[in-house]
């Protein structure tokens, strides 16, 4: 049957699908950022199931033509759809992918209410990501890319990136 | 094919399309880094969802219309975007009213159009609104500021939003279009959107100290294809690529 073999087949879809970063934050595969709804599998046809992050993040197109070339690289017959529904949440980037993007000098988004207080400039609640500081202040609610907003350090005085919890 | 439900379409990503045009002239030439990099990701944000109306509007239109088409191929009087989109850039102040007023309609509109009866629609309005909750905290912010700042500020912020005050009357007429789509539980209550609107920007206006305009009379005609001088030049600039290059492909 053709059911039993699914789980490592969708196993090795998955496997080729964390080879595919991120254009704009290259550490993160597509798989960490949670964009990834759904795959279908049908012999050598996969159905890839997308959710953008931003409605006019230009890495949308971008993303979604590196997963056909991977998956076309390793023999299949890739179609990848864009879902909208439900719109995407900065809920959905995996733990891994949060440790990643701080690694990296992003601070991770924070749950909503926090978010909202530290957007509004009103608490000191995001942490430097060079020197661990709560000593931080939002610069500007919109950063180098659509998902991340400007913070500075008090403390180490170097800027740094927030990504916006959405 | 469903003729009121592709002009409805129509009628919704036309107003942030012309925007985003206006905003994405100011890209290179915001007054520091950090307004400047905030409006053209603003910009971003509502092409990104005008793109979203139009590929439905195209798939409900067919004959292998694309939603490029829709975009650049129409003629002036067949866009139906409200007059404040296309009004242009003068100062900062200029640029963060007409964005005020902007904000606080699309916020509202785009609320009541996630429950549209309409799934794609309410889906793209579900979309829409995370991103224009952060664009109404920022207009709003800064009307704040200025309107709290120094004389100077505050003087091109209370002229800015007064004279922007004769665009809002427009944004709250309902075309035929959109009182069916209202009656058939796809479209949002314009009496709802005039309440919410109203009670937004007054608190902001309160908050900043600055006078509520009293306007009894509107600019009016986008919605029906009938512009200001200004959108000729935007479409100008809009269209030439594809207009000097019929096809031309990125
Ligand atoms: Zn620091």
């Amino acid at each position: 049957m053709v059911e039993k073999s699914m789980p490592e087949a969708e196993q090795r879809v998955r496997e080729i699908l964390a080879t595919v970063k991120d254009p704009e934050i290259p550490v993160l595969t597509v798989e960490d950022m949670g964009i990834i709804r759904d795959i279908e599998l049908d012999g050598q046809k996969v159905k890839v199931k997308i959710t953008p992050t931003y409605s006019g993040c230009p890495a949308m197109d971008e993303i979604a033509a590196d997963i056909r070339k991977a998956l076309l690289a390793e023999g299949y017959e890739p179609e990848v759809v864009s879902l909208l529904s439900p719109p995407w949440s900065s809920l959905w980037i995996s733990a891994e992918g949060r440790r990643k993007m701080e690694v990296y000098g992003i601070a991770a988004p924070l749950e909503e209410v926090a978010d909202k207080r530290a957007l509004m400039g009103e608490k000191r609640v995001v942490k430097c990501t060079h020197c661990g500081s709560m000593n931080t202040r939002l610069v500007s609610q919109f950063g180098s890319t659509a998902c991340k907003a400007l913070f500075q350090c008090n403390d180490c005085l170097e800027p740094f990136d927030y990504f916006k919890c959405i | 094919m469903n003729k009121s439900l592709y002009d409805y379409l129509i009628l919704l990503g036309d107003s942030p399309l012309i925007l985003g045009h206006r905003l994405s002239e100011l890209c290179g030439h915001g007054p520091n880094l950090e307004t400047d990099i905030a409006l053209s990701n603003i910009a971003l944000d509502l092409f990104g969802q005008v793109r979203n109306w139009f590929q439905y509007a195209a798939e409900i239109h067919g004959e292998g219309k694309t939603e490029d088409d829709i975009a650049f191929l129409r003629y002036e009087h067949e866009y139906r975007n409200v007059i404040l989109t296309e009004q242009p850039n003068k100062d900062f102040a200029w640029v963060i009213a007409r964005q005020f007023y902007f904000d606080a309609w699309h916020y509202s509109l785009l609320t009541q159009l996630c429950e549209s009866r309409d799934e794609r629609i309410s889906a793209i309005a579900a979309k829409s609104i995370k991103e224009v909750t952060y664009h109404r905290r920022f207009s709003s912010e800064w009307v704040k500021r200025l309107g709290d700042g120094t004389e100077e500020s505050r003087a091109r912020m209370e002229n800015a939003i007064a004279h922007f005050a004769m665009y809002k009357g427009e944004l709250f007429e309902e075309t035929n279009v959109e009182k069916e789509m209202f009656a058939s539980g796809t479209g949002a209550d314009f009496k709802v959107l005039k309440a919410q609107f109203e009670s937004f920007t007054n608190e902001v206006l309160n908050e900043a100290g600055l006078e509520i305009p009293q306007i009894d009379w509107t600019q009016r005609g986008g919605k029906h294809g009938v512009h200001s001088e200004h959108l000729g030049y935007i479409l100008a600039d809009l269209q030439y690529m594809q207009r000097a290059y019929p096809g031309m492909q990125w």
